[in-house]
């Protein structure tokens, strides 16, 4: 009763302190002191919703809570991470491998999580990498990429990584359009020459594994963004286009040329149909197909030498373009899977383009032209509004589940919600500074939970304490649930955010897992009880079978070891336990040191050069006696005839 | 001068030393506390003389899941070998038979804890350090080293203690 008193006081005063603020209008960047508590979660409490931000040239994935802005991990998936020992260790180096050689960075962009039935299932999160065209999957119930696959046929894989609504596929797009296959020819004979290739990868419904099942050859444009229908538009996906003018050079001038370049809209059903009738071309090619099994925790690159694809001249109903003003980036559907928004980045305006008028016009042929064989359907038979002199350079767009939307302006540095339908403005927000992407969970999806916009800024500036000439990319969270948006906190954020992915935590936490069942290990270099330590000799390669619990590896003296010998530890964690992971670090260890979750095994290189005994240790405070936790390794000269031992006493 | 003088002995020192014998005995002594060698005394947690791992209480069912179990008077040899198998994979770690190791030998633990207390120290360590008396003078006994939670189920442990009960 007194809380209740002490609550209705504080929102009484709150009140008066408002209608007094809205007197004196004063300066919009000053926050009400709600917004603290709104965002603060006490400790030992959780956020309510995952935020997954993409790290762009980092090549990772950050994992946040909201609405703290709290950071809980950070995922590799296109670069090597030293806290993980992800990409350097042995059962992980393998997920970075393509057909340019072992490439241990990226440049990450847009995560999307799998739904069912139009909803968000939390089962896994897919990104792209956009440098050296990969999809990467990161299973959510371990937080870990376990497969990669590089796209052929594509180079800037920007239109990507997006799911359909029951993940039936995850999607690619080239940004840059080359030479189909490629080939050795001169630049300036792009126009006509060089290819688009837009990718759909099947996603398996039981284990997520991915598989490239078809390519779509279109014309040499630059395919930017791309978004799934979903409801009455499931079975299409959408991209927007720039650069239709087919410039080679000095795009900035010369890609901007036409007033309107197209939104592509591909019948993926139809695909299917065209691939079963046997309709495709079967080119070939060579990429990298990378799994990481979770029994083995080893990674395996399986080459694949041919793709299936689908030339839309020759397939009628496959493609068509949709005109839309001004090099349009961001190319989002909203929850009914009805508007199809394109953002004109050099424009003012945000288009809006109707399914259903969409197909009213395909039924009447109401085209304007062709392109390369595919039919341009008429601009106004397609066209359902545009949000009118909104704000300067419009990038990107989320729903709520009210019927608004929220466009990004890059230019103007703003967050503007509008109206689907009477496309009106109803509030603009800055950002600090040229916001990029926005992002709504479950924006990506039929059913968003619109509590929360999070926007993801290009610039700083003066908004932290500088750090040198680098300073940090950021992000701002906006309370979306009143009329009006509510700034209620930036929060700093590693590498380049471009796009995230937002889930309410409870879809994600129950499948969370602990440990890794021993009984389930099923690494080749395994060592399952300490009875099974060993230390074997093959040639100058050594492999030792050692084992961590609390607080003691075993073996923990190791002799016979010589100089110029090759030495795999192979390490497996014998804790049943939560949160008990153990690190080995081995003194002059090449490849890696490794952090051991329970159950798991892992392993690394050592090439001992000098004579010696040399220490190893636990770089993970385990317990009490984490500092007891180390051992040796006797390194011998090498023609020693010191025979191989190892002991525990 | 008197300074260079003093970097020569400490020299002349270092030469000593390096060139003893790697196998030479270690070089100090000190008195030790003699161990504890007294077995199997009746329970009295204020005895603070009394080593917890010696401590005879058959009466402290500890803090867990397990509030009663019971043996049958014949060993069951089919639970025992799984036991057997489980503790050797999940447990001997830490516990070796017939040795003190990481934790206390297991032989002859029912001569000094019940068999839920043994049960509940296997599924439920975390809280039995902090709450048990024996488990809390276990811990001091043996450097704060922490029982680990194996994550075994019920019937795994209950194949343990039986594979224990074979252990004199």
């Amino acid at each position: 009763m007194k809380h209740y008193i002490k609550k209705s006081l504080l929102i009484f005063l709150s009140m008066l302190v408002f209608s007094a603020c809205n007197n004196l209008s004063i300066n919009e960047s000053t926050l009400p002191s709600s917004a603290a508590e709104k965002v603060y979660v006490p400790p030992g409490e959780h956020d309510e919703f995952y935020a997954f931000l993409s790290g762009g040239f980092s090549g990772q994935l950050s994992v946040y809570g909201l609405p703290s802005g709290r950071l809980f991990k950070i995922i590799p998936v296109f670069s090597v991470d030293a806290e993980k020992g992800y990409g350097f260790n042995e059962e992980t180096k393998d997920l970075l491998n393509t057909s340019f050689g072992r490439i241990p960075w990226g440049d990450s962009h847009h995560p999307d999580i799998s739904q069912t039935n139009g909803k968000l299932d939390g089962r896994w999160i897919f990104i792209n990498e956009n440098n050296t065209p990969r999809i990467g999957k990161i299973d959510l119930s371990v937080f870990e990429t376990t497969e990669t696959i590089e796209i052929p046929n594509t180079a800037g894989n920007h239109s990507s990584s997006y799911v359909t609504e029951n993940t039936e596929y995850v999607i690619a797009g080239t940004r840059f359009s080359i030479p189909v296959p490629q080939r050795d020819m001169p630049i300036d004979e792009y126009k006509g020459n060089f290819k688009g290739v837009l990718s759909f990868l099947e996603v398996d419904s039981e284990d997520g594994e991915m598989d490239l099942s078809f390519q779509i050859m279109m014309p040499g444009f630059n395919y930017d963004k791309a978004h799934p229908g979903r409801g009455k538009s499931h079975g299409w996906f959408f991209y927007t286009t720039y650069n239709t003018e087919e410039a080679n050079s000095l795009l900035e001038v010369n890609a901007s040329q036409n007033d309107k370049d197209f939104i592509a809209a591909v019948n993926w059903k139809k695909a299917e149909e065209y691939i079963k009738q046997g309709k495709f071309k079967t080119m070939k090619t060579n990429y990298a197909h990378n799994k990481y099994d979770e029994s083995t925790h080893t990674a395996k690159t399986e080459w694949v030498k041919e793709v299936k694809v689908l030339d839309p001249a020759e397939l009628p109903g496959l493609v068509y373009f949709l005109p839309t003003p001004k090099s349009p980036h961001g190319c989002d559907v909203d929850p009914s899977g009805e508007y199809i928004v394109g953002s004109g980045k050099l424009s003012s305006d945000v288009t809006v383009h109707s399914f259903s008028k969409m197909i009213n016009a395909i039924e009447e042929e109401n085209f304007s032209g062709e392109a390369y064989g595919i039919p341009i359907l008429n601009f106004e038979a397609v066209h359902a509004g545009s949000v009118k002199q909104s704000g300067l350079g419009p990038l990107h767009t989320e729903f709520d589940n009210k019927g608004n939307a929220y466009t990004s302006f890059f230019i103007s540095s703003e967050v503007v919600k509008w109206k689907l339908g009477t496309w009106e403005v109803l509030d603009r927000k800055p950002s600090f500074y040229s916001v990029g992407h926005l992002m709504i969970p479950g924006g990506n999806s039929g059913e968003p939970f619109g509590k929360y916009a999070l926007a993801m800024n290009k610039i700083t500036k003066d908004r932290y304490l500088p750090t040198g000439p680098e300073v940090t990319q950021s992000a701002q969270l906006y309370d979306i649930t009143g009329s009006k948006m509510e700034l209620l906190l930036d929060f700093p954020t590693v590498g380049e955010p471009h796009y995230a992915a937002g889930i309410p935590a409870e879809l994600v936490k129950p499948r969370s897992k602990k440990i890794f069942k021993l009984e389930d290990n099923k690494h080749e270099y395994a060592t399952l009880s300490e009875r099974d330590t060993k230390v074997v000799r093959n040639g100058k390669e050594v492999h030792i079978y050692m084992t961590t619990i609390r607080s003691h590896f075993s073996p923990d003296n190791i002799e016979g070891i010589k100089v110029g010998d090759k030495v795999y530890f192979h390490i497996t964690n014998l804790e049943q336990d939560y949160d008990v992971p153990h690190g080995v670090a081995m003194i002059g260890a090449n490849t890696s040191e490794v952090l051991i979750m329970p159950g798991q095994t892992e392993t690394f290189i050592w090439e001992p050069k000098k004579v010696g005994v040399w220490p190893f240790y636990c770089t993970d405070f385990c317990s009490a006696l984490h500092q007891e936790m180390q051992g040796y390794v006797r390194v011998s000269p090498k023609n020693s005839s010191i025979k191989l031992s190892w002991s525990l006493d | 001068m008197i300074k260079s003088l003093k970097l020569l002995v400490c020299l002349l020192l270092f030469v000593g030393c390096g060139n003893s014998q790697s196998n030479e005995k270690e070089k100090f002594s000190y008195e030790r506390t003699k161990k504890d060698k007294k077995e199997n005394v009746v329970v009295n947690h204020d005895n603070h003389d009394i080593k917890a791992s010696v401590m005879v209480d058959l009466v402290n069912k500890g803090v867990g899941p397990i509030k009663e179990i019971s043996f049958d008077n014949e060993i069951n040899p089919q639970l025992v070998s799984s036991g057997e198998e489980i503790f050797s994979k999940m447990c001997s770690a830490c516990h070796k038979v017939g040795k003190k190791f990481i934790g206390p030998k297991p032989n002859k633990i029912f001569d000094r804890r019940t068999p839920e207390w043994v049960m509940n120290m296997i599924l439920n360590p975390e809280e039995m350090v902090n709450n048990d008396p024996i488990a809390k003078k276990l811990l001091v006994e043996f450097n704060g080293a922490p029982m680990a939670n194996q994550n075994l189920t019920e019937d795994e442990a209950r194949a343990v203690v039986e594979y224990f009960r074979t252990l004199n």
